[in-house]
């Protein structure tokens, strides 16, 4: 078992959602996480999924989903090619340690964004390692409360899922109808 | 700007333009106002009498003609009685379009009367689905649905459109063209793959021809004739796949898996290159998958991707309609042939000993009752193979895929993937309306016929004269088998007493059809023959033949295709074969 990412771009049509996780759920394919969001196309949005699976069922998976009449284009987001990020936001109380804790914070580049009835509101961003190597040092002081996004990821460079479209691509997905005499061959 | 009309009347005008000429449904309330407009249409409606009948008629019509088959119902429990047949039609990729009306697009979500969320139902069963609230949208989902349906691997397509959707004024324009973001399936094959396979299959010493339903789907039977001739390898059919190729034909083995011929299933074993043909490698034909033709090279052609590697690892995986595939790879062979054919001597030595030691067959009952196999076999021989034979889902549907003898695609209809008992006389009921001058036989058990046999009402009424074969042995035969087999013979909950209740001749009578019965062996051909001059009317036969018999050979679940037997407890003789 190994961990993977992809991205999948998907039409923004109601049910989209459920479509995917429907297939998720009766194909047995266990999801770590999925974040979803709008993209630079109103008419698009983008599914990042994190999934521990066998790598030969990778394949599978993205056959599967591509088989969904709104999915766009699906990649796998490697380590070595992509900027992958996680937010994490974290209640923990302040108490007599406000100097550790605000040391920890500035270690992982974490930012207290609130400070109130004596507890910091931490907000963190990064790589899912820097993220659980921040919880793990914090946790020894009581963590009230904590969410954390799912993963996103990005292509280093001029790559875009967005170019691997059939449409970016020049294929044309235009279909001239006729009347059902011409499905019968 | 079209026509100004309600958003019913723009859905039946759309379902005239998608070119539909008839479509099984029953009205309700959600869907009323679109049976208005319908009245007046050129459409064939017919009224069923349970929605799950109009959906497995669709897949009838579907089956037989190519054609998208439609049905209709209105919401809540009229579609989810919809849910079975979508279900079937996308395990066995049939091209259906089910309309359902909903509830009126304010109530949605408020848990109103006759409400089910049925696109949500349906989205593991179904291609895709669409839920309209909008006139305007609704001949663009027509169309999209159709298209979806009938193109790639053909599949379900549910429509749920609320009732206001219905009820509103819309200008009626049918699209001229569609256009999808990302679903363009991949028709013509990729040209390195073609060449891999021709490298594969030349240097083959076994290879066999794995041939599943995607060849009659995309009307290939023609090439696949030619290129199984051109290399004379082995040819096994699927269940799906039963008419691909004719059974008369001398490199056919018949039908591999569970209950297929020793030939067959040797044959996938024993083969060193399996030329797999809009097949998928289902349990029922693998049997436990790692001790599946474990010396086999595999080529697998599909329309559709993901079938790819599903269940075995493809060495040359050929995307593409089959009949494309096929047209591209027979001229790559017969160039590599004038250089380099493989001689396939010894192996055709090896599984003509076996088809020759182990023919399908059967034993008579000493009880001198009537055996079911002798029933099935009489009547493909005297109804011939120009007849369609819908069979329903336990024993009599095997014994119907062994002892017809299928020569030409579309005249085998069966639930194959989802094993629907109840099958039969609907999808037999779609059948003969998409071929009204065939002869269209249901061949049913007597636990089946009690799932559906209500739409025997509408074949009457509607002039559907179809015929069918009750093959009576008063149980559950297939869980019998089971229970004989794997549960020390005891029989829990498989007798269904049906020689004494109910009486299937008067059923038959009170439902508009004519009933006959066969009791013994030498009545059998006079009554199938007498249900054969019978075409005003359907018929119904009370076959009541020998309960205990089995179906032969079986691999059983979850074991290895190499523990086949051919009756209990007995195997092949493995060591009188030069395997």
């Amino acid at each position: 078992m190994s961990t993977h990412t992809l991205a999948v771009l998907v039409e923004n049509s109601p049910g989209v959602l459920a479509r995917v996780a429907s297939l998720f759920s009766r194909r047995a394919y266990n999801i770590d996480s999925l974040a979803v969001g709008p993209t630079e196309n109103p008419d698009i949005s983008r599914m990042t999924i994190v999934l521990n699976l066998d790598g030969h069922v990778l394949d599978q998976v993205m056959a599967q989903l591509y088989k969904l009449v709104n999915v766009i284009a699906i990649s796998e987001m490697t380590d070595n090619t992509t900027i992958k990020r996680e937010l994490l936001l974290v209640k923990v109380e302040t108490g007599s340690h406000r100097n550790e804790l605000a040391a920890i914070v500035e270690k992982y580049s974490a930012v207290i964004v609130n400070e109130d009835e004596g507890f910091f509101t931490v907000e963190a961003t990064g790589v899912p390692a820097q993220i659980e190597g921040l919880l793990n040092e914090l946790t020894p002081y009581g963590i009230k409360e904590l969410v954390q996004s799912g993963l996103v990821a990005l292509e280093k460079g001029s790559a875009a899922l967005s170019d691997r479209t059939l449409s970016a691509q020049g294929i044309s997905t235009l279909h001239e109808i006729g009347t059902q005499a011409d499905y019968q061959n | 700007m079209g026509t100004e009309m309600t958003g019913a009347s723009s859905l039946v005008k759309s379902l005239e333009a998608a070119g539909v000429d008839v479509m099984f449904g029953i009205p309700g309330g959600a869907v009323l106002p679109v049976y208005d407009p319908l009245f007046d249409s050129k459409i064939r409606h017919i009224l069923v009498r349970h929605e799950q009948g109009a959906g497995h008629a669709a897949t009838g019509y579907a089956q037989v003609t190519g054609r998208v088959g439609v049905c209709m119902a209105t919401s809540g429990p009229g579609a989810t009685n919809l849910v079975t047949p979508l279900a079937d039609a996308q395990m066995d990729s049939v091209p259906l379009v089910a309309i359902t009306g909903q509830v009126p697009s304010a109530a949605i979500g408020t848990d109103a009367f006759q409400e089910a969320d049925i696109r949500g139902i349906t989205m593991p069963i179904t291609k895709h689905n669409y839920l309209v609230t909008n006139p305007d949208d609704i001949p663009r989902a027509i169309a999209e649905a159709f298209h979806i349906a009938s193109t790639g691997r053909p599949g379900p397509v549910l429509v749920d459109i609320a009732k206001d959707a219905l009820q509103k004024m819309t200008n009626f324009s049918y699209p001229t063209s569609i256009q999808f973001a990302g679903y363009k399936p991949q028709v013509e094959p990729d040209a390195q793959a073609i060449r891999d396979a021709v490298a594969l299959i030349a240097q083959a010493k076994k290879p066999v021809f794995y041939v599943g339903g995607g060849i009659i789907k995309a009307n290939a039977s023609r090439q696949l004739m030619q290129i199984a001739e051109l290399l004379g390898a082995p040819v096994v059919t699927t269940l799906m796949a039963r008419g691909a190729f004719p059974d008369s034909h001398n490199l056919h083995l018949g039908m591999p898996g569970m209950h297929g011929t020793v030939a067959a299933v040797t044959a996938l074993q024993k083969s060193d290159l399996l030329i797999t043909l809009g097949a998928r490698f289902d349990d029922r034909v693998t049997g436990k998958l790692s001790s599946f033709a474990v010396n086999a090279k595999v080529i697998h052609a599909d329309i559709d991707p993901a079938e790819i590697g599903k269940n075995r690892f493809a060495d040359v995986p050929i995307i593409g309609d089959l009949a494309h595939t096929l047209n591209v790879l027979i001229p790559a062979l017969q160039a590599e042939f004038k250089k380099n054919k493989p001689d396939l001597t010894v192996w055709w030595r090896q599984m003509s000993s076996l088809r020759a030691t182990y023919p399908l067959g059967y034993d008579k009952p000493a009880d001198g009752s009537v055996s079911p196999q002798y029933v099935i076999e009489r009547l493909g021989a005297i109804s011939g193979p120009d007849s369609i034979y819908v069979a329903g889902v336990g024993q009599h549907q095997m014994w119907a895929s062994q002892f017809v003898k299928y020569e030409k695609p579309r005249t085998w209809l069966n639930s194959g993937g989802l094993g629907t008992m109840g099958y039969a006389v609907p999808a037999a009921m779609g059948a003969k309306v998409g071929m009204p001058d065939t002869t269209v036989w249901a061949i049913d058990g007597d636990g089946c016929f009690q799932m559906t046999n209500q739409e025997l009402v509408t074949c009457a009424l509607n002039n559907i004269p179809i015929k069918v074969a009750i093959i009576n042995n008063e149980s559950l035969g297939m869980v019998r088998q089971w229970q004989t087999m794997f549960y020390e013979g005891r029989y829990s909950n498989t007798s269904l007493h049906s020689k004494r209740i109910p009486d299937f001749v008067k059923l038959a009578d009170a439902m508009g059809c004519a009933g006959l019965r066969c009791e013994r062996p030498e009545d059998v051909d006079a009554v199938i023959k007498e249900a054969m001059s019978i075409n005003d009317q359907p018929v119904v036969v009370d076959f009541r033949v020998f309960r205990d018999a089995m179906v032969w050979p079986m691999v059983a679940a979850g074991t290895s295709n190499d523990e086949i037997m051919i009756a209990r407890g007995i195997a092949p003789d493995w060591d009188s074969q030069e395997l």
